[in-house]
């Protein structure tokens, strides 16, 4: 049987939302899945050595439970005060170690080590004067046609 | 539970850890080996069996005993 394929757009670059990707690309390649994720736009933050500066943040995020289910009463306008956001980032980070939940930078040293491939949006990266070496080892620098490339042959194709 | 060669407690460990260890474990072992694992997360039961399933890997036993699910997977 020819191996799957799985292929990940990878936009978002919040600490909730760079879960998806890892998650879903270590489990793949755990089953047996070729693994291919396409980092663009905020997406590339995922790609940072060091990710302690990705965030989760309650403002415009209506579905956000908080602590006491203060989410029900909490005014929106509150969510948007200064240091909201990194009390939240310390919460989530705080609840995912006690749930077990492994940490992005684990996951994703995860995903490496059962060789899914991650793919650097050319284009993003030099509209947001990036630099690669900022960026973990093992990244290859491409295009969308690139992507195309290994998405058009896949089983599985997300947007995340 | 019958007899294995090897052990991994993934107890505490949430989705999608215990697979990923458990593929890290049963990519050292030989053919035919069998993989014991103890997790905690109450996912892993479905998760061992799709696991199983698409690996090709045969889940022996699977089992809750005092509070923790344990696994018998048997390497093809």
């Amino acid at each position: 049987m020819e191996q799957k394929k799985m292929a990940i757009i990878a936009t978002k670059g919040s600490l909730d939302w760079g879960y998806p990707p890892f998650i879903l690309g270590s489990t793949a390649a755990a089953l047996g899945y070729e693994v291919e994720i396409f980092f663009t736009f905020y997406g590339l933050q995922l790609l940072k050595k060091d990710l302690n500066h990705l965030r989760v943040t309650p403002l415009g995020n209506p579905g956000m439970p908080m602590p006491g289910g203060m989410e029900k009463w909490m005014p929106v306008l509150v969510t948007a005060l200064p240091g909201m956001e990194a009390m939240m980032t310390s919460m989530m980070k705080k609840q995912m170690k006690a749930k077990g939940v492994a940490s992005l930078e684990e996951l994703r040293e995860l995903s490496q080590e059962a060789d899914v491939r991650f793919i650097a949006c050319n284009m993003t990266v030099e509209l947001f004067d990036m630099q690669p070496s900022d960026f973990i080892d093992g990244i290859e620098l491409a295009g969308a046609a690139r992507f195309f490339e290994f998405a058009g042959d896949s089983d599985i194709c997300m947007y995340i | 539970m019958a007899d294995f060669d090897e052990e991994l407690d993934a107890s505490g460990l949430n989705c999608p850890l215990p697979i990923l260890r458990a593929k890290k474990a049963l990519a050292a072992l030989d053919s035919g080996k069998v993989l014991h694992i103890i997790a905690t997360d109450p996912g892993s039961v479905k998760d061992f069996e799709a696991f199983s399933k698409q690996t090709g890997n045969e889940l022996l036993e699977s089992k809750e005993e005092g509070g923790k699910f344990h696994f018998l997977i048997k390497k093809a």
